[in-house]
């Protein structure tokens, strides 16, 4: 086997480990729903209770298959960004550079940062795991989309991205990029936690999607994971640009043209600035800085998305 | 407009009071002034200037590629017109654009030189006295320990290093992370520094573009361009000599036809006086010479056509820059004979670097390099129009009093085949040859923009990720009875940013000065 279809098949089985462990997180999130329903009707039970003779010992708050089940997704989790790493580090190695020169190889990289970024979270406590099935499922479909659609053999560089520039610029977007793309995920589930919380404090009903929210972590904390990733996804962003202007001062005789490529990295950059600023504004906190951060997560998308493939401009190489 | 409100939360400095007349008569215009620097004029201006950047992301931009956008206005008659009256196709030269960043820039100014004046204040004042409480901070201790007030305090003194630590009446105040301030101010003046240079760069800078065949010079005067765009303060003085010839050029494909390598083998004088040395300019690396840069553009093919007469005379022996039409560089070519005996002579032709021929006769390329090329000429003979002084493009043919040859039948010449017209004349496709365009910069305000670039990383840097917190700590004896010789230490701690990290942070501070300063069992 070569390591180019070697590195294929290795995303193809992190992609459908992901699968696995978003099912998991999805099945532990589903009993763990149930099991709260359940608490409620223990607590009742005992309250009505409470003036007889006895009390009967607490019906266990987990069911079984809860207990095993986001243990056993994180293991998955963990295994499939593993063979995801494995899939790049061989993507490299068969084309004899750094795995980032087409947007398949930039799509894939990007979604190992999102989900190295998730791990990083979960592991050092800043959010609970059970965000794992709206994170995987993201994941998942972009893999899918970068790996039909966008799928690209193993081949050399065109002449303008053959410069050691290639290593700062486009590392530094890819990271940046796979960050921000967490924290779209992330302020789009504060967005719902937080109407989840606005509906039942007033003792609303709630459908779906807003009921999806009860399985989520507090709106608290997914707006501190959010600004959390976005406070260090944002200074690269900001680096990757600046790496660009250089590059593209080397390479095309200006740092600045306003090239559609330059266009959208410099709207998502304002949008990115405007976040940060309405996090720190009266009037502008919580929910509307969420909203600031979606819409600056879809100007990334178009920025990668709609400017590569649909608009004609000096960053259309793949 | 700036990131973070601790620095103003966190001032105890007193707010600046004018005189009271003064104030009145200026109240309408501190109001409006005060709106413009609000933060939330500052978010509705970024917002704006995210929203203007739409379009030019999306139509197709004059300063790029003007064939695009008449492509467009052809394409849709009754919308361009209303696009083109909002600058839609000049976005970032639109007066609305600029209004909008130069408000935005405005409302900066206003919010930093404040800000730099209190922070700098901040940095020559000490940190604030111990709140009378310290347990009712977001984090706080407290034990009870042997030693005396004095010692304990002089202990946890040397535990709070890298504090800006002061003790006052029995307590101490320290405080930390006054880069994050500094940091939130170096990013915005680089900003505005930025924003300088690319205005130094619009004034003073030129750009230049030009064509040059295999075998040419360039020797750098307006004239010597086929393009150019000066900067609106630009004077040509300030031209730097340069001079270069194009010996070679050289383009490598893969076997799909895409690109590998472009060179450009050129000799250039390094200054006026010195002698020719070689330098090979490719996509990644301009040739500089003092301050310019000369960069390869693009490149394309020049068949050498000759053109005999009857008696075997050359009339024109030239080569002839064809313009890429396609990928695969399928080329278009005119060529114009004036000097000739007679009716003057012109060709409109197809370059083939790879030719294939389909059944009925059409040539295309099939591969960008030139693994089997040909010249096929459509001939015209008559007048050129070039002589009543109107100037015209090298790239087109005026057909009004041109007459075609042999009917306007196509001829396909391979290398060194020659075509004899009906009139006995001659043509040669004599050889491939290449071209290049190249063009030169002198940006005078990149360097500041780069100074500018360092300032916004590193400032953004210190701002989001230091973080700045202050901690008390009070050691006063312990009262009632039994309190005789005991000392009471109370430590509290305060910072606006990620509390988390700071209670981790506190904690451990605690248990360091515990350590120092041992409680009583």
């Amino acid at each position: 086997m070569t390591l180019a279809s070697l590195s294929d098949q290795l995303l193809f089985a992190a992609v459908v480990v992901y699968a696995l462990a978003m099912l998991g997180f999805a099945g532990a999130s589903a009993s763990r729903r149930a099991a709260a329903v359940t608490g409620v009707a223990t607590r009742e039970r005992v309250l009505v209770d409470a003036g007889g003779p006895s009390v009967t010992a607490p019906a266990p708050l987990v069911t079984p298959a809860a207990g095993w089940a986001a243990p056993a997704a994180m293991v998955l989790t963990v295994l499939g960004w593993a063979l995801h790493l494995g899939s790049v580090v061989t993507r490299g190695m068969a084309a004899d550079r750094l795995p980032w020169g087409n947007m398949y190889e930039f799509s894939s990289v990007a979604a190992l940062v999102a989900v190295t970024g998730f791990l990083v979270l979960v592991l050092r406590g800043r959010v609970d795991r059970s965000l794992g099935a709206f994170v995987m499922l993201p994941v998942v479909l972009y893999l899918g989309l970068a790996g039909t659609v966008l799928y690209t053999a193993v081949g050399p560089l065109v002449p303008a991205l053959n410069s050691y520039w290639i290593k700062i610029h486009v590392a530094a977007a890819v990271t940046a990029s796979g960050a921000f793309l967490l924290s779209g995920v992330l302020a789009s589930l504060y967005l719902l936690r937080s109407r989840y919380d606005e509906r039942t404090d007033v003792g609303r009903a709630v459908r779906f999607p807003v009921s999806l929210g009860r399985a989520l972590p507090a709106a608290r904390a997914l707006d501190r994971a959010a600004y959390g990733v976005i406070a260090f996804a944002f200074p690269v962003w900001t680096f990757a640009i600046i790496a660009g202007g250089i590059w593209a001062e080397a390479a095309w005789g200006r740092y600045w043209g306003w090239d559609p490529k330059e266009t959208w990295s410099f709207i998502t950059w304002v949008l990115y600035a405007g976040y940060l600023h309405a996090r720190a504004t009266a009037g502008w906190k919580g929910r509307k800085a969420a909203w600031v951060a979606v819409a600056a997560a879809v100007a990334l998308i178009v920025d990668y998305y709609v400017v590569n493939i649909f608009v004609v401009g000096l960053h259309s190489y793949a | 407009m700036t990131v973070d409100l601790d620095a103003v939360r966190l001032s105890t400095a007193p707010e600046p009071v004018g005189p009271v007349r003064q104030r009145q008569l200026l109240a309408p215009v501190r109001r409006a002034w005060r709106q413009l620097t609000s933060m939330r004029t500052a978010l509705l201006l970024l917002f704006l200037l995210a929203l203007g950047a739409v379009p030019g992301g999306f139509l197709p931009q004059r300063s790029l590629n003007p064939v695009r956008v008449n492509e467009y206005i052809a394409q849709h008659p009754s919308l361009a017109p209303v696009l083109d009256r909002l600058s839609l196709f000049d976005v970032f030269a639109a007066p609305w654009f600029a209004a909008v960043y130069l408000l935005l820039f405005i409302s900066l100014t206003g919010c930093l030189v404040p800000r730099i004046r209190l922070h700098a204040r901040a940095l020559r004042t000490p940190p604030p006295r111990a709140p009378g409480n310290l347990s009712r901070l977001p984090v706080s201790a407290r034990w009870e320990t042997d030693l005396g007030p004095d010692e304990a305090l002089q202990l946890a003194r040397r535990q709070l290093n890298g504090w800006r630590a002061i003790e006052r009446g029995g307590a101490l105040s320290a405080e930390k992370g006054y880069l994050r301030e500094t940091g939130n101010l170096v990013f915005h003046v680089s900003l505005v520094v930025l924003l300088v240079g690319i205005a130094v760069g619009a004034f003073f800078g030129f750009k230049g573009t030009v064509l040059l065949k295999e075998g040419s010079a360039f020797a750098n005067t307006v004239l010597a361009y086929d393009d150019i765009s000066p900067g609106r303060r630009f004077d040509a003085g300030n031209l730097v000599p340069l001079n270069f010839t194009l010996d070679d050029f050289a383009a490598t494909y893969g076997a799909d036809g895409k690109a590998r390598t472009f060179d450009a083998h050129v000799r250039y004088a390094p200054d006026p006086d010195s002698s020719l040395r070689p330098y090979d300019i490719r996509v990644n690396s301009p040739l500089h010479i003092d301050a310019a840069k000369v960069y390869l553009l693009g490149h394309g093919y020049a068949p050498e056509v000759v053109v005999r007469e009857k008696n075997g005379e050359v009339a024109f022996d030239e080569t002839v820059p064809c313009l890429p039409q396609d990928t695969t560089f399928t080329s278009a070519c005119t060529i114009k004979v004036p000097d000739t005996r007679g009716e003057q002579l012109a060709f409109e032709g197809v370059f083939t670097p790879t030719t294939v021929q389909n059944e009925s006769g059409n040539v295309a390329s099939a591969h960008p390099a030139a693994q089997s090329p040909a010249l096929t000429l459509i001939g015209y003979r008559g007048d050129l129009g070039i002589d009543a002084g109107v100037p015209s493009s090298v790239y087109s043919l005026d057909r009004r009093r041109l007459v075609p040859v042999d009917g306007g039948r196509p001829k396909l010449l391979g290398v060194g085949e020659t075509w004899t017209l009906p009139d006995g004349r001659t043509v040669t496709f004599a050889k491939t040859t290449e071209w290049a365009t190249f063009q030169v910069t002198q940006d005078p305000g990149k360097g500041i923009a780069l100074l500018a670039s360092v300032g916004i990383v590193l400032g953004l840097c210190m701002s989001l990720f230091v973080r700045r917190r202050r901690v008390w700590v009070r050691a006063v004896p312990a009262g009632g009875e039994d309190g005789s010789g005991r000392t009471v230490v109370e430590v509290g701690g305060l910072a606006r940013t990620d509390p988390d990290a700071f209670a981790a942070e506190f904690d451990e501070l605690v248990e360091r000065l515990r350590a120092r300063v041992p409680g009583r069992e």
